[in-house]
């Protein structure tokens, strides 16, 4: 296999005194998706942006193509948590994926020739076409996911990080996403991560996992992290992971009884969920 | 109506509803209304303190208006934009009261700078306006991109390098200047009205940058130009004209684009 393009290694941080990651390890090939997975307060963003190359760290290292984060910026593409354009933003889907590839640079956007190819290829890799030319504003919360998307992979970024896609969702656009970002994986042959509280909507397209809790991260294939045993000592209680069918619940030991009896009981039709 | 006495005055305005146009697209898309709204006001209280020293009005209101920027930026840093940007205004405008107060010229001179008056635009005045404005069109053309990304989603802009603060001390600036050439020829009131009516009726009808840019260009022209014609043949002042047209413009846009929506949503349905 090829080198990594991205290479964590026993990397740890700290923000104002307290130690938010510690010893964090993990590589990441083109063409692999690894999932990021961590409740709130266990250090997915803080990682994120050490990768970004906004946060610095303590010890260990980031490196993506060989180089450490902050001078590699140009090679990642980063699709934020929160988006939201405002109805009467003077922006189409097209302007906004042309400002990813020259929104940093003076002067008017007169010339296009060559960006021309290289938006509508990114427009085409969303599967954006269609609503191309229709104000971003004006776009559903699932699309204008897409543009942005389509805004950072407009650079051919080595890496494309998104921080939450699935967060505010609905299942159809959500699952529309998961084969998205598989595809763009496959045939763009770049590494992506993304970040959730779940994994389990991820869990047709992921190649890796970093299951990161407070702080601390077990990372590997699913089979290989979500253990009990591997879990139970990241927590520093004991576990249970359920699994049904393809989906994989993990719970504190505790309620985990009372969640079986629930699966079985209350909710005839698990698979409905997909 | 365009004898060599109104000469002047036609160049100054078209040249000064062309830049505002080009700075308004900022205005509105950074949604900074409030801001356009508050340094005319800082610059008034400039033209009075030039009138109080008998220097160039255009040399006070630079002055004030620069002072506006700094505060208004400080004001901003320390807490909500909007109510440092009021603070700034009401400052200002005291200031402007304490001012006209030491005058002799009362009310003629207030009611000019806040209302504008097109026919006191002399040759001496020309030049300034016309390099100031050829300077406001060229730093929007050069920071045009970086300023539109900022504009609209700061988060990817920052991404790119694009440092906030910079582009807010670019765009507060572009708007100091236009606001203090403006000042004499359309007033603060209506300086205003040219920043935010013309682009906000253009970002109604079109998502295309350059698109919304032009259209911001000719309604404002279309409204400086329509408001000078009446104003003379009616002897109403300018300002109830820009005004006027200004708001009609928008409220015009903004119901096309109304009913345009309604009737795509009817297609769809």
């Amino acid at each position: 296999m090829s080198d990594p393009v991205l290479s964590v290694a026993h990397l740890s941080v700290d923000l104002g005194g307290r130690s938010i990651l510690r010893n964090v390890s993990f590589d990441l090939y083109p063409g692999q998706l690894c999932a990021l997975i961590g409740e709130n307060g266990a250090g997915k963003t803080t990682l994120l942006r050490s990768l970004l190359g906004l946060t610095a760290h303590r010890s260990g290292q980031a490196l993506i193509d060989g180089a450490p984060a902050d001078q590699r910026r140009a090679l990642v593409g980063y699709v934020p948590q929160k988006i939201a354009f405002d109805p009467d933003v003077p922006l189409r889907t097209r302007d906004l994926v042309q400002l990813g590839l020259d929104g940093h640079r003076l002067g008017l956007p007169l010339f296009l020739g060559r960006k021309k190819a290289l938006v509508d290829q990114a427009l085409h890799a969303v599967w954006a076409e269609a609503f191309a030319d229709q104000r971003v504003g004006e776009l559903s919360g699932g699309q204008q996911q897409r543009a942005v998307i389509a805004h950072a992979l407009v650079r051919q970024p080595r890496l494309l990080i998104l921080d939450e896609p699935l967060a505010n969702l609905d299942f159809g656009s959500a699952n529309a996403l998961v084969t998205l970002l598989g595809t763009l994986t496959r045939t763009q042959q770049i590494a992506v991560l993304v970040t959730a509280h779940d994994m389990n909507p991820l869990l047709p397209v992921m190649d890796r996992l970093v299951y990161l809790v407070g702080g601390q991260a077990a990372t590997g294939s699913v089979e290989e992290v979500v253990q009990p045993d591997v879990l139970s000592k990241l927590y520093g209680y004991p576990v249970t992971v359920l699994r049904h069918g393809r989906r994989i619940l993990v719970l504190p030991d505790a309620v985990a009884e009372d969640a079986e009896t629930c699966t079985a009981s209350h909710v005839p039709h698990p698979e409905k969920a997909d | 109506m365009f004898s060599s006495f109104m000469i002047n005055t036609w160049i100054a305005s078209t040249a000064i509803a062309f830049v505002a146009a080009f700075v308004g697209f900022f205005v509105v898309t950074r949604r900074s209304a409030f801001a356009a709204h508050a340094l005319p006001l800082g610059a008034f209280p400039g033209a009075a303190a030039a009138n109080l020293m008998g220097i160039n009005p255009l040399i006070g209101m630079l002055i004030f208006v620069g002072m506006g920027v700094f505060l208004l930026r400080q004001l901003v840093r320390m807490g909500r934009r909007d109510v440092g940007t009021g603070l700034v205004l009401v400052l200002f405008l005291g200031v402007g009261a304490l001012l006209l107060s030491m005058t002799s010229e009362y009310a003629p001179a207030v009611f000019s700078l806040l209302f504008g008056e097109v026919l006191g635009v002399s040759d001496a005045d020309l030049w300034p306006i016309l390099g100031i404005c050829v300077l406001v069109v060229v730093g929007i053309a050069l920071y045009f991109r970086p300023l539109l990304l900022d504009s609209t989603f700061p988060d990817l802009a920052a991404l790119q390098g694009i440092r906030a603060a910079r582009m807010d001390l670019v765009f507060l600036t572009l708007l100091a200047l236009v606001t203090a050439t403006a000042l004499p020829v359309v007033g603060a009131f209506l300086v205003f009205t040219l920043l935010v009516g013309p682009p906000a009726a253009a970002q109604a009808l079109s998502g295309n940058p350059m698109r919304v840019l032009v259209l911001s260009v000719m309604f404002a022209e279309g409204c400086i130009w329509s408001a000078i014609a009446l104003s003379y043949w009616t002897n109403w002042p300018i300002g109830f004209f820009v005004g006027t047209i200004g708001a009609g413009l928008f409220m015009g846009a903004r119901s096309y684009r109304h009913w345009n929506q309604r009737q795509r949503n009817f297609l769809v349905v």
